[in-house]
């Protein structure tokens, strides 16, 4: 049961990565006992489960992820919100309202309108019916300051670090509020415009370098480095 | 640049106009990633061809009643600039492009998953802005990369390359001067890893032998379109690697 390549080692689609009794994880696929590659991505092998930690991906729904989203359209009993997925998320009146709505008498756009940036998780969503948006919890609903990036989703994980490390430093150093939406989109909000831009900086740095090794000291250098600078 | 078809397209050594061998492709650039605004894109030039491809999806069908049930739909436009070519071309789609961007999108629906994201559209756009012959092979591998670039989970790359005979010889990767003045034109595309052709066509007429002999040119073809599509997917990430190790 030979594998084809080494950890970490840069694959694209079709490349076949392992033979027989190998598991297909992640952005793999097997056909005929054999495992290809699905995205461009690095190969990783642990025990017999060969995965590919894609480099470009979109972000597809989990229930219970915590995702950022644009309100798209104020619907009849609800919201429509984009988080960045292939389908559109809903948000239900009931649910912001926590009692039955009460079309006559409440008004939808007073609350969430077209444009306005929210803070959501999923509770609900399998590939027959569109994501279900809740934001009945501490710390989720609107964002009303700050400044939002964009990464691709699967580098989220990098963003975070190893048990928090990365996102811990990044909140320490810049002395910002980070939010990391599982769907790619990160709010930030800081004390000054400076702060945010050095999170910012830092982050998108993090994107450019997620598949490289030793990332958390190079950013750490940078922004120390920035801020002795100004 | 009007110029009259010269009289013969191969000298007595087998060395093409463009002073190529036989079975020599034209000089290939490929870029990735080169629109900001495409979920994925790619830029090829092929000899004087040259092509641009942008991927948009999976997201949300509109119309809403194309969405299929169990599958996402792969839409495909193929459209020529009106200056691509040496007459202006009228901007309006011909039946040419129509019949190229159906052919286009069924060398490349096998090779994508369409299955893993039901009732979404991933639409593909591929602009040919200069034509120089070939423009449906290096279409379909342009098109090929900037699915990938668009993170589409994808069952293998295509690679497309085109053979022909021309004065009696059989040629690889024609120019439009070959193809009009030539006998035949097979093009052919092809997935690597699980050895499948995805198009086959042929125009013209040729022998048993001939059209084996072609098709296995055009498979040489695709090897070699294949090994720089590889490159190019990962030239990006290798080049931040490189810089950050030093």
């Amino acid at each position: 049961m030979p594998t084809f390549y080494e950890r970490r080692q840069l694959v694209t689609p079709g490349d076949l990565l392992a033979e027989d009794d190998y598991v297909a994880g992640e952005n793999t696929y097997k056909d005929d006992g054999k495992i290809y590659a699905n995205r461009v991505g690095l190969v990783d092998y642990e025990d017999r489960k060969v995965h590919v930690v894609a480099l470009k991906a979109f972000y597809i729904p989990y229930v219970g992820d915590m995702v950022i989203g644009k309100v798209v359209e104020v619907s009849l009993s609800g919201w429509m919100v984009n988080v960045k997925a292939p389908y559109p998320a809903l948000l239900r009146a009931s649910d912001v309202l926590d009692r039955p709505f009460r079309p006559q008498e409440d008004d939808l756009p007073s609350i969430f309108d077209v444009g306005d940036l929210i803070i959501a998780k999923i509770v609900a969503y399998d590939r027959t019916r569109d994501p279900l948006l809740t934001v009945r919890e501490p710390g989720l609903g609107k964002i009303t300051r700050g400044q939002l990036v964009e990464i691709t989703p699967t580098k989220i994980p990098r963003v975070i670090g190893r048990k928090g490390s990365m996102i811990n430093m990044l909140k320490q150093e810049t002395g910002c509020h980070v939010t990391v939406g599982q769907n790619g989109l990160i709010f930030v909000s800081g004390k000054t415009p400076e702060d945010e831009r050095l999170a910012v900086m830092a982050i998108r740095k993090i994107e450019q370098e997620a598949h490289t090794s030793g990332l958390t000291d190079r950013v750490t250098e940078m922004i120390r480095r920035e801020k002795g600078g100004v | 640049m009007l110029q009259e078809t010269p009289r013969k397209l191969i000298d007595e050594s087998g060395i093409r106009l463009d002073g190529r061998g036989l079975n020599e492709l034209r000089p290939i650039k490929i870029e990735v990633g080169v629109l900001s605004n495409a979920d994925g894109s790619a830029y090829i030039e092929q000899g004087k061809s040259k092509i641009l491809a942008a991927v948009y999806g999976p997201k949300e069908v509109h119309p809403k009643h194309l969405a299929l049930p169990d599958r996402a739909l792969l839409r495909c436009r193929y459209h020529m600039a009106p200056f691509s070519v040496e007459e202006r071309k009228s901007p309006a789609p011909s039946r040419r492009e129509m019949e190229l961007s159906k052919v286009i999108r069924e060398a490349l629906e096998p090779s994508v998953f369409v299955e893993y994201y039901p009732r979404t559209s991933i639409d593909l756009f591929i602009e040919v802005l200069q034509a120089d012959g070939g423009t449906r092979c290096s279409g379909i591998t342009v098109a090929s990369l900037a699915l990938a670039d668009a993170g589409i989970p994808m069952r293998d790359l295509v690679a497309a390359c085109a053979a022909g005979k021309v004065e009696g010889r059989l040629a690889l990767d024609l120019t439009d001067l070959e193809d009009k003045g030539g006998e035949a034109d097979v093009p052919l595309a092809w997935m690597p890893n699980l050895n499948a052709v995805t198009l086959l066509q042929m125009d013209g007429m040729l022998t048993m032998e001939e059209f084996e002999h072609v098709v296995n040119l055009a498979l040489q073809g695709c090897k070699q379109i294949y090994q720089l599509q590889k490159e190019t997917l990962k030239a990006k990430y290798v080049t931040v690697k490189e810089a950050v190790e030093e």
